[in-house]
């Protein structure tokens, strides 16, 4: 089902999403790759407060490349970067800053399903380095957060989008997972395969 | 393109390659469009050739991960500018940074401090093979972090012979699922020694998307492998359907009689490239 959603939203539309919903989001979403994710979760542990609350966005697995211009930012390109990176701490992510709906690509790993049932979160895909269609649909830049630490692709940047999409919901709340569905598939199709290769 | 200097038409170059698909990509993409079965493979697609349509009218980067700058030379001995291609080709990657622009990419290892401006140790990537004659021609392969974390190298035993070398491609490209970003274009280094096949899967992936290799033998494997690949379903940004891999490039060197390297090299539906020719006489022009 395709759905255009706006920013924040409640948890119990999160829990509605499934595996094969298009979404197209308006409102605020943010950046974070490793490094952001990693000093976040640092930052909440040492007491340290976020200057944004990440649960009223949607998180993108995303490093952009933002231009200065006239005194603010343009965004030049920002497609999704490799999500299975992050498997390593987001489900820790998830269950403590919480955002309802993660952008990325290439899927995730059975620890951030498991967080993603817990929290009542979908994983959504978008098309891997469609980083001009992307930038078409962000409007303007509302903040960055550890540039200087982190550089450009690694630091946290806001961004203010409108019908930003299409995401394909891969992973959701009830367990569904498109990756997995896949696997069994292709698994099949690889026996084939490799019994053409033994007979040639 | 008119006459440039060598420094503009590196540039040049460098800003062609960010920004516009060359036209064997884009062919092979819409070809793969037209033979899609699944609609989310469909949706996939369309949406990679709104974005090359986007970057290419807006001259702005197709993808934001702008890549590792890496450069394939042929360098003429008899050239006269040899001394000074390094440096030049090093300021071109910096001022690219700045007026493309490129995503400053290059970071230390051991501090994680990123110069900002793709400089660095061993960057750009500079690859030299010496030639004949007093011309240069300089290949520029941006390349992203995304599918190049998906290139393996495999010392295979030699007993497992070409059927060992199919079935790890094979399986290969299948564990890397939608990681690549496919469709993918796929180098495939055989021989040489570790480093060689992994130079020669790389070199691969520069050809042009419908050449083969001049070896019949090659060229074979190359349609093989292709056919295999795309046998396996994972399709288009690994969502499923009937296009996994738009090209399979094969190289080969003679190998020790113990060692069986291969090296798969993994590119992104962003294949991007494009060649600077310099003659002896200073004039330099962008090829393709």
């Amino acid at each position: 089902m395709e759905r255009n959603l706006t920013l924040p939203i409640d948890g119990a539309t999160a829990r509605e999403l499934r595996v094969s919903d298009i979404l197209f989001l308006t409102g605020t979403i943010f950046t974070a790759r490793d490094e952001a994710h990693l000093l976040m979760l640092e930052a909440q542990e040492s007491g340290k407060d976020i200057p944004f609350d990440p649960s009223q966005m949607a998180l993108f697995h995303c490093g952009p490349v933002v231009s200065r211009q006239n005194g603010g930012w343009k965004v030049i390109a920002a497609g999704p970067t490799t999500s299975i990176r992050m498997e390593l701490f987001e489900d820790k992510y998830l269950e403590t800053f919480r955002p309802p709906i993660i952008i990325g690509k290439g899927g995730m790993g059975d620890r951030t399903q498991t967080a993603l049932e817990s929290v009542g979160a979908v994983y959504t895909h978008y098309t891997g380095g469609a980083g001009a269609l992307a930038a078409k649909r962000i409007e303007s830049v509302e903040g960055v957060e550890w540039l200087e630490e982190l550089g450009m692709p690694e630091a946290a940047w806001l961004f203010k989008v409108k019908d930003f999409g299409p995401l394909l919901v891969t992973m959701d709340s009830a367990g569904g997972n498109l990756y997995k569905d896949l696997e069994s598939a292709v698994a099949g199709n690889i026996k084939a395969i490799m019994e053409r290769i033994d007979a040639t | 393109m008119g006459s440039m200097t060598i420094q503009e038409a590196l540039l040049a170059a460098l800003k062609q390659a960010t920004t516009v698909l060359p036209q064997d990509v884009v062919n092979a993409l819409q070809a793969a469009r037209a033979r899609e079965t699944s609609s989310m493979g469909v949706a996939q697609l369309d949406a990679i050739l709104e974005n090359v349509a986007i970057a290419r009218d807006g001259s702005i980067p197709m993808c934001q991960d702008t890549g590792i700058q890496t450069f394939f030379v042929e360098a003429g001995v008899h050239s006269p500018f040899l001394k000074d291609l390094k440096g030049w080709i090093g300021d071109a990657v910096i001022q690219a940074t700045t007026t493309v622009p490129l995503r400053p990419n290059t970071v230390d290892p051991f501090t994680g401090v990123n110069p900002g401006d793709n400089s660095g140790r061993f960057m750009p990537v500079i690859n030299w093979e010496l030639v004949d004659g007093d011309n240069v021609v300089v290949s520029v392969l941006p390349k992203g972090g995304g599918s190049e974390n998906m290139s393996a190298l495999k010392m295979l035993a030699p007993g497992v012979g070409m059927v060992g070398i199919k079935k790890a491609v094979v399986e290969h490209v299948v564990s890397c699922r939608g990681w690549p970003c496919p469709p993918t274009i796929l180098g495939v280094g055989i021989g040489g020694g570790a480093d060689i096949a992994m130079k020669l899967g790389k070199k691969a992936v520069l050809r042009e998307i419908g050449s083969q290799h001049a070896d019949k033998a090659a060229a074979a494997l190359e349609r093989e492998l292709l056919e295999l690949i795309n046998m396996t379903g994972v399709g288009p940004m690994g969502v499923g359907g009937e296009t996994t891999c738009l090209a399979v490039h094969v190289e080969y060197a003679h190998r020790h009689p113990a060692s069986l390297p291969l090296g798969i090299l993994v590119q992104c539906w962003a294949d991007r490239r494009a060649r600077v020719r310099l003659n002896a006489d200073g004039i330099a022009e962008v090829m393709s």
